[in-house]
């Protein structure tokens, strides 16, 4: 038999490949552009959606509504860029911010008016559903699925960062913007193309959140907290730094719950402002 | 300071400034590599080198701005690497920016008014009305007038000519009633005509200041410097009077050569 | 070339700080709903606390440059310890304005520490971490703060020990009207002081500040305290005038509302706050029949206007527009 420890870590691993898969696209467009985008979680809320209305109005499969979460997530984010975010990448952190805060506002407002604003429940496949006993330890399918996905995505994000000619480019933009520019990589164009990349992947973290966190309109302020946490903690544009931060942060929350449920979130932002404290730039950061 | 009672044997009070074993690099880029310099009290000096030789980046390290990885930097003696920038400030270590650093809202009597407050202390005050520090708006204002500002020092400083800009820049460096000041090629992007201005107020500046200038017009160079420092790759590649670096063959295929497609 | 300019330096610094006729017309309308809209002098009383708040946050945000998303810590703090105040100590209000004020500013002056060393996104990410841990304190201290039922009982003598709160709300809104104009009149001086003048400075640029011998932080850590204070006031007021105090008062949209009013009316211009918090509140007034989500949706959209087309507020549009007009 292990002891429960072991179910806390296990719950918090989960949760946190699920935080990591929604925050690390913020992480790295904020460390290529120093944009703050507040309305990340929009784009997660809208995978969300995307995979509630495939799953009960038009009964796809639960894997078959993933990729069209992520897909719609990068698509509207392309637009977003287009229209809007590319006039404030010189503009001051204020206005970054107001614009940001401005959108995710109203994103809540469209999906309350599309939605309600209960909670969209899903019937997941049923062998996600289940459980299984290790030793004494309960696993639950949909997060033992959860760390796979984590996992996979990780796995995916360090081979093209790290081995192809696209990742390449990302990695000297991320260094140092000017240089990356006079080597004749179009910058921005390589951050259009990461930014519809990490919004697609928050768009996949929302579906796959509804399971675990349930989705409503408010979940595009929710969990930005959750995922800023991450990206401050982790470090700007540190894919290794957010996966540590997630980690850290969805197993200090679970065995926070756990242990002292009194505290309610109090532990998470404990870390979080002892960590910056510590390291300003994060875990991770260099700046 | 204890670094004031045990001052480094090797660097007289003569000096103005020094700086000993100073290194800097950005990976695997060093920037700045073992410089040691003396500038005597009263001198005027100047810094060339070709692009990307380091002298902007030593005039950071000079003032705390960046973080050198090893050496030390003194000031009238005393070892002041540990110092932030505006302690070295305080104790009359003042520079300009290559690239204007200025406060674009702010005009040019407001922006000298804050210096010179800053130097007086009595900018935590915020009790009482700017006014009242009648000495430090018109001391602002006589620095203002002797870099030829005074008739434009109502102007918000981003609606001034560049050239004006350029002479802002020193004049909020004078504001802090620097020993030594730190020149970033003060004509930078000025066209030829108008640099002999800006340089004839530097010339005009007291003779107990300490003066170390950026250039690369060389005839600016040779008329207004009594000594050149020639910085090459992060590293003081040779250093003498005008003539003798005039007559240097080495600089003039490092520097004046690097300068023809520079 | 004539180096002489039409005024005198020091004079013409002092007559920027001197009251010009249509500050004088602004503060003389704030008396009209006394008359004209007797009704609604609850709401106005709520506007005035309001943009109390704005006034504060203009402080750090407009004038220093530093960007919080946690300001509604210090208007929380100041109105529980004003509740608190009331309940365990006695009702007169003066003091309980002094208290709520000062345990902001300690908390404030504790936190400027923390807050001077970051720039940036981190420093967005402290101020909303450290606001959001208060509202978690203050929901887990249900034994001191009501938690989610909020802080009953607060009971507040009469004014000055003449004026009790009516029901219509003619004292409430003297009272925090008055409150405001004095904050007001403290802040216009700060603004105008050799201060506010090294505050500008660090907006304008945080890089020169080092590089003419200002401590930069030491600043920010002096006006973050006086903006707690501030906003500890601006929190006691609307603690003494409703008579209860909810986690609301600490809740991140709090944080957002008073950002949103402060841009709205132009940040780093004194009225900015005054001018958006009215703007704000009457208009979440009249649209007060909907949703609150549909109510953010306005907001959003207002959000993304101003950031596109109107940088500096409302009157920052207007000092264009009349720019524009007078130079014809
Ligand atoms: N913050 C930085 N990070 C990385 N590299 C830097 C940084 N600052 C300067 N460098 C590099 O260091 C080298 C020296 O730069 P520096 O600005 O000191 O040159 P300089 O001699 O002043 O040149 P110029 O005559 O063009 O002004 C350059 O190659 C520059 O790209
Ligand atoms: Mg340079």
């Amino acid at each position: 038999m292990l002891p429960p420890v072991f179910g806390v870590l296990f719950d918090g691993i989960a949760y946190g490949m699920l935080l990591f898969v929604l925050s690390v696209g913020l992480s790295v467009t904020l460390g290529l552009m120093n944009f703050v985008n507040l309305a990340h979680c929009a784009f997660a809320m809208l995978g969300g959606y995307v995979t509630v209305i495939l799953m009960r109005d038009l009964h796809w499969p639960f894997f078959a509504t993933l990729p069209m979460a992520f897909c719609a997530a990068a698509l509207l984010s392309i637009v977003v860029e287009r229209i809007l975010y590319r006039r404030l990448y010189r503009a001051s952190d204020l206005d970054q911010v107001l614009l940001t805060i401005g959108l995710a506002f109203i994103s809540v407002a469209i999906a309350a008016w599309f939605f309600g604003t209960q909670q969209q429940p899903i019937t997941l496949p049923s062998y996600l559903h289940g459980s299984f006993n290790v030793m004494g330890l309960n696993i639950a399918a949909y997060r033992l699925f959860l760390i796979a996905i984590g996992i996979v995505v990780t796995v995916m994000l360090i081979v093209t960062v790290e081995h192809t000619r696209f990742g390449a480019q990302v990695r000297a933009a991320v260094d140092n913007q000017r240089m990356a520019r006079g080597l004749g990589i179009d910058v921005d164009r390589t951050f259009a193309i990461t930014f519809a990349l990490g919004s697609g992947l928050a768009g996949l973290g929302g579906a796959l959140a509804i399971e675990i966190v349930g989705l409503d309109p408010q979940f595009a302020f929710t969990y930005l907290v959750y995922v800023l946490i991450i990206v401050s903690v982790g470090g700007l544009g540190s894919i290794g730094g957010s996966f540590a931060a997630a980690c850290l942060i969805g197993v200090s929350d679970i065995a926070g719950k756990y242990y002292a449920p009194q505290l309610g979130a109090f532990l998470i932002y404990l870390v979080m402002v002892a960590v910056l404290m510590w390291r300003p730039a994060g875990l991770f950061g260099r700046r | 300071m204890n670094a004031a009672a045990n001052p480094n044997p090797t660097v007289g009070r003569q000096n103005a400034l020094s700086t000993r074993g100073l290194s800097k690099s950005f990976g695997s880029l060093t920037v700045a590599n073992d410089i040691a310099l003396n500038l005597p009290v009263g001198a005027r000096y100047a810094l060339i080198g070709p692009n990307g030789a380091g002298k902007t980046t030593l005039i950071n390290l000079m003032t705390g701005m960046l973080a050198p990885n090893s050496g030390q930097i003194f000031l009238g003696g005393d070892d002041v690497t540990a110092l932030a920038p505006q302690q070295r400030v305080r104790r009359g270590l003042a520079r300009t920016f290559q690239i204007n650093t200025l406060f674009a809202g702010l005009n040019a009597l407001e922006a000298v008014t804050l210096a010179v407050c800053e130097r007086r202390g009595v900018t935590g005050r915020f009790w009482q009305n700017i006014a009242v520090n009648k000495d430090a708006i018109e001391e602002a204002y006589e620095i203002l007038v002797k870099l030829k500002l005074g008739d434009c020092c109502y102007q918000p400083t981003r609606e001034l000519p560049y050239g004006r800009q350029r002479l802002l820049e020193i004049a909020l460096a004078l504001a802090t009633k620097p020993k030594v000041l730190l020149l970033d090629e003060p004509a930078a992007g000025v066209p030829q005509e108008e640099s002999g201005d800006i340089f004839e107020v530097v010339a005009g500046l007291s003779d107990d200041l300490t003066l170390l200038f950026i250039e690369h017009d060389m005839h600016v160079v040779f008329r207004f410097a009594t000594h050149i420092i020639v910085l090459v790759g992060g590293a003081v590649f040779t250093q003498g009077t005008p003539a003798e670096i005039a007559a240097d063959p080495g600089v003039r295929e490092v520097y004046l050569g690097a300068r023809k497609h520079g | 070339m004539t180096d002489i300019p039409t005024v005198a330096p020091q004079l013409y610094l002092q007559s920027r700080s001197r009251w010009r006729p249509i500050e004088i017309v602004f503060w003389l309308a704030t008396l009209l709903p006394f008359w004209l809209f007797p009704d609604y002098l609850s709401l106005a009383s709520q506007i005035a606390v309001a943009s109390l708040f704005a006034l504060s946050l203009d402080l750090i945000l407009g004038y220093a440059g530093v960007v919080s998303l946690g300001h509604a810590a210090f208007f929380g703090l100041g109105a529980y310890t004003a509740g608190l105040f009331s309940i365990y100590v006695w009702g007169e209000v003066f003091t309980g304005l002094i208290a709520g004020a000062a345990v902001a500013a300690l908390v404030g002056y504790a936190s400027s520490f923390i807050i001077s060393r970051f720039r940036h996104l981190t420093l967005i990410m402290i101020t909303l971490g450290l606001g959001l841990l208060l509202h978690e304190a203050a929901n887990s201290a249900g034994w001191l703060t009501g938690g989610s039922d909020g802080l009953q009982g607060i009971e507040v003598w009469k004014v000055a020990g003449l004026f009790s709160f009516d029901l219509y709300g003619v004292t409430a809104y003297s009272y925090t009207l008055g409150v405001l104009f004095v904050v007001f009149l403290a802040a216009r001086r700060l603004i105008n002081s050799p201060f506010g003048l090294a505050l500008r400075g660090i907006r304008e640029n945080f890089v020169r500040m080092p590089a003419i011998g200002a401590d930069s932080n030491s600043h920010i850590r002096k006006v973050y305290t006086i903006s707690a204070a501030l906003a500890g006031v601006a929190g006691a007021l609307i603690a003494q005038t409703t008579q209860t105090v909810s986690l609301e008062a600490l809740s991140f949209e709090r944080s957002a509302d008073v950002l949103v009013m402060l841009v709205l009316g132009g940040a780093g211009r004194l009225y900015g706050g005054l001018i958006g918090a009215a703007v704000f509140m009457i208009a979440r007034d009249q649209f007060s029949g909907i949703a609150p989500q549909y109510w953010y949706f306005w907001i959003g959209i207002l959000l993304v206007v101003v950031v596109m087309l109107l940088p500096n507020g409302i009157l920052g549009g207007l000092s264009k527009i009349f720019a524009r007009w007078s130079r014809r």
